[in-house]
């Protein structure tokens, strides 16, 4: 019978959290690539074996690690994601971080995306041995306004992450970007839209621009293909018939609002996710409002929004959750997962009514992932 | 000629510091080493043919920054890693 799995990718390392499907007992396997930045690992649900990491180490730059044997063993990319070599005299690009990545949808064995900094989009055909940039993105004219210079980038620079595929259609894509915004692609990503209508961007000067906004987390829905984002300017639900995004944050209490990075779609259930809000008033501290941390969860496409903190700590607790940091699992009812920056996995077997603290002492999280793995 | 190479590029030449490679410049012995050692040019220079902010190259004790930089055979190579930060 499968095994949960859970990806802890860290500042220093991945670690594997594995447990039975009723979720009593846990193990940890790892550390894998101890003292290297994983920045997001993810097993293929295809194939429920495969598993890539986006390997980083301080000294070597950015890398692709893939595994066939559950992690027991790994082989580094043949060809990692690059940018094309610039022409003679002109600037060119490095990837400095891989950022995320999407495996492809089930009709495309081997098939996978990811994103990095700077903002470019690459594509496997051969399960993360060799790497191309989809130049539709990389290569379009427009790019270069659409992420903006170096000086509009976040502090770790801006990143292309939140690839999502439309369960109906593997060819059109969906991606985010911290710096340029939503963006939607009809073939396999040989031309891109702007996908911003509606969406905030409290920081530019235009009060609705076409981009430039800067999205924390972009999911579709697995099932249904409804568009959920948490933004930087708040938490949005994609009104089809209006072409438009629809601030579903404002239904947020008043003095927690709608500032966050994660955010989590129930896997059968179109009409419930689950976010993590953080303070973003005036310095942007980005933790826990008054150091209370706790999830908000809705049952109903953001009309209204229920606190899950029962077994969170109670104060004086600091950390921040990533957004990619965040997942929830496939089982009944839906395990939650969370980690955090002072290296702690939380977990809710309930949908989050509950949590316990399912590991202590790792080294800064930046993502989790959950899957079956056979 | 000598290469000798930093702990974090360890895994790519079975654990071996010292290894030996040819060529006439700098970037000729660094395909060289990626024909002996598959990957391990990618995490020495970037996809611009720039060496990565935390490597640096000395040929014979003396920092060498340009890739066209001519070897003769007896040269030494050292690619040294270094990186501040907790």
């Amino acid at each position: 019978m499968a095994r949960l799995r859970i990806l802890v990718g860290t500042r220093k390392g991945l670690f594997v959290l594995g447990a039975d499907r009723a979720r009593r007992k846990w193990s940890m396997q790892g550390p894998h690539f101890l003292g290297q930045v994983v920045n997001h690992a993810v097993l293929d649900p295809r194939d429920r074996r495969t598993m890539l990491a986006a390997v980083r180490a301080g000294h070597l730059g950015p890398t692709v690690y893939r595994s066939d044997d559950g992690g027991r063993s790994w082989q580094e990319s043949a060809k990692p994601p690059a940018f094309g070599k610039a022409a003679p005299g002109e600037p060119g690009e490095s990837v400095s971080h891989v950022f995320w990545l999407t495996p492809g949808a089930a009709s495309e064995p081997g098939r996978w995306y990811a994103g990095t900094s700077p903002q470019g989009l690459f594509v496997s055909e051969d399960a993360g041995r060799t790497w191309r940039g989809i130049d539709g993105f990389n290569a379009h004219a427009q790019r270069r306004s659409w992420i903006g210079g170096t000086q509009d980038a976040p502090p770790d620079g801006g990143t292309l992450h939140s690839i999502n595929l439309d369960p109906a259609d593997p060819r059109h894509l969906y991606i985010g970007m911290s710096a340029g915004g939503a963006f939607e692609s009809h073939d396999a990503g040989e031309t891109w839209t702007p996908l911003n209508r509606g969406c905030a961007a409290d920081f530019l000067p235009d009060p609705d621009p076409e981009y430039g906004h800067d999205v924390h987390c972009l999911r579709v829905h697995p099932r249904s293909g409804d568009l959920y984002q948490q933004n930087h300017c708040g938490i949005y639900r994609f009104d089809r018939v209006q072409r438009r995004w629809d601030r579903i944050g404002r239904a947020m209490p008043r003095r927690i609002g709608d500032v966050g990075f994660p955010l989590v779609l129930h896997p059968r259930d179109p009409q419930t996710l689950w976010v993590f809000p953080m303070d973003g008033g005036t310095v942007w501290p980005r933790v826990p409002i008054d150091g209370k941390p706790a999830l908000y969860g809705s049952r109903d496409a953001g009309a209204s929004w229920q606190r899950l903190d029962a077994g969170l700590p109670r104060a004086q607790a600091w950390f921040t959750v990533k957004r990619q940091a965040m997942c929830a699992d496939a089982l009944d009812p839906v395990g939650l997962y969370f980690g955090t920056t002072g290296g702690e996995v939380w977990a809710s077997f309930d949908e989050g009514a509950r949590w316990d603290c399912l590991c202590l002492h790792l080294p800064h999280v930046y993502s989790v992932e959950a899957a079956l793995a056979d | 000629m000598k290469v000798v190479l930093p702990t974090p590029l360890a895994e790519y030449t079975a654990h071996r510091r010292e290894v030996q490679a040819s060529g006439a410049t700098l970037a000729l012995l660094l395909a060289d080493l990626d024909r002996r050692y598959p990957g391990i040019r990618f995490r020495i220079v970037d996809e611009q043919d720039a060496i990565r902010p935390h490597i640096k190259i000395f040929v014979n004790r003396v920092q060498e920054p340009d890739l066209a930089r001519r070897l003769q055979p007896a040269d030494e190579v050292l690619v040294v890693a270094a990186l501040s930060g907790g």
